[in-house]
């Protein structure tokens, strides 16, 4: 005779039977999200859920942050005004040469008919938090895709390079920032001209720079700007100083670390730059079996 | 020869309504999305974890499994981390808690504390051997200083959490 517990007993499977499924999926996921990045459109909506979660969290901080604008002391007012005062002045002066030298390059450009590569138009955001991921160097923008954000776009400050967006959604956008571990700039030295890629350590304030022969002429205080090749990134601007070069004739390339110049850390405002790259594509090399060697087979 | 340890005896409390649950764990995301930043941001304990967990060491019934997993999918996206890293370890939290309920529950409070932390912890470890496996670089022991945090926080979470259970009228002077 068999018996079955009563239905008040029956409690659906086992713990570990149910952990098991978690993880499986949760591992799908993982392997999904990590390897093949199909989960972008499911990641989208669910931010649009938490959305409002995020702007009413973020609400009295800005509110704060208002009620202290109100309570600014007259004199710091007025040393403020008097310092923008002067700035403005030279910058006024800046910008005249700038402009005169605009025009001229511009003629320059004809004259030589090379096309303008690139046109910029920006976008101003805030920070809205900082990443809370331990392992990453990201900030989260209140610009998103309905404001013309779109990923890949190289994002400044007043200063210099901050980072680059890397994933967009409804109405915010994710900067990865230079100091993030795979994150790589392209730059140019600007004593001597030297090519050379920029990356990202994974610590706030040191940037390293990549593959560099030991005998390539980089000292302290160097400093280094975006070269443009990539096209990500516009050329000319500032994005470290070299901070200390560290020749070790054991190891192939020279260790060479960099102080991030633009307040990667710590800003709120920023500028996100939407660039139309209108370089030709890059030519496309035919291929040619070498003449007098046979292919080798399998490829 | 046997002796007496302190227990805390079983509490009557009235049953707890499934929107309460979700109420608090909703709470605890949109207080681990405030901007923290600076010292602050180091040591933040992760309140949906802590949630989670007391949840399902106080009502295995009713937040279990399926609770857990779908919270650790929304912190995932609200992080901009790997999908699926909080909704693993919290899985596994969610177990922890669910086999340990029990024993846990009998415990004093500060014995409780010390049956959180590594839990938590452990937690900790999870996500960050997902991450290990990703290619990302160990974040420093400060890391683990928020799951110490939240382990203090207990006991200040299981009273604010108890509280609508708590009968209106002392059962013994009715």
């Amino acid at each position: 005779m068999e018996y079955s517990p009563p239905p008040f007993f029956n409690r659906g499977p086992a713990p570990v039977v149910r952990l098991l499924l978690c993880v499986i999926l949760s591992s799908s996921l993982l392997i999904s999200d990590a390897k093949y990045q199909y989960l972008d459109n499911l990641r989208k909506v669910v931010a649009a859920i938490i959305y409002p979660l995020q702007r009413l969290a973020s609400t009295p901080f800005a509110v704060l942050d208002r009620i202290g604008e109100f309570f600014v002391t007259q004199s710091a007012q007025r040393d403020e005004n008097t310092r923008l005062r002067s700035l403005s002045l030279q910058n006024a002066a800046m910008l005249q040469k700038f402009n005169a030298l605009q025009a001229e390059n511009a003629h320059l450009r004809e004259l030589l008919s090379i096309r303008q590569r690139y046109t910029e138009s920006a976008i101003a955001a805030e920070i809205l938090y900082t990443g809370r991921d331990p392992f990453t160097r990201k900030v989260i923008i209140n610009k998103g895709e309905q404001h013309g954000v779109k990923a890949g776009q190289p994002v400044i400050d007043q200063i210099g390079i901050v980072g680059q967006v890397t994933r967009v959604y409804p109405w915010l956008a994710e900067v990865t920032l230079i100091t993030d571990q795979g994150q790589a700039v392209p730059v140019l030295n600007v004593r001597n001209g030297l090519r050379a890629v920029l990356g990202g350590t994974g610590t706030d304030g040191q940037l390293e720079l990549k593959f560099i022969p030991l005998n390539a002429d980089f000292q302290n205080n160097d400093q280094l700007v975006t070269s443009g090749i990539d096209g990500v990134y516009p050329p000319g601007l500032p994005v470290a100083a070299v901070s200390a070069v560290e020749r070790n004739a054991a190891y192939l390339f020279a260790r060479i670390t960099c102080k991030p110049l633009a307040g990667v850390a710590n800003h709120g405002q920023l500028l996100v730059l939407s660039l139309e790259n209108t370089a030709p594509p890059r030519p496309v090399e035919e291929e040619k079996p070498a003449p007098g060697r046979k292919r080798k087979g399998g490829k | 020869m046997m002796q007496a340890r302190d227990v805390t005896p079983h509490e009557i409390l009235l049953p707890v309504r499934p929107a309460f649950i979700v109420f608090t764990l909703g709470t605890a995301l949109m207080i681990n999305l405030l901007p923290w930043s600076g010292w602050l941001l180091a040591i933040k304990p992760d309140f949906v974890a802590l949630t989670v967990l007391y949840w399902c060491i106080q009502q295995p019934h009713k937040a279990g499994f399926g609770t857990a997993w779908l919270t650790g999918l929304l912190m995932d996206i609200a992080d901009g981390s790997l999908m699926g890293q909080h909704a693993l370890a919290y899985s596994v939290l969610a177990y922890a808690g669910i086999v340990l309920n029990r024993r846990v529950l009998r415990f004093t409070m500060k014995d409780q504390i010390l049956h959180v932390i590594p839990l938590l912890l452990m937690n900790n470890l999870i996500v960050l051997a997902i991450r290990k496996f990703a290619g990302a670089d160990f974040p420093g022991w400060t890391y683990f200083a928020g799951s110490l945090v939240a382990g203090a926080l207990w006991p200040t979470l299981s009273y604010v959490l108890k509280l609508p259970q708590k009968p209106k009228t002392d059962p013994d002077h009715a």
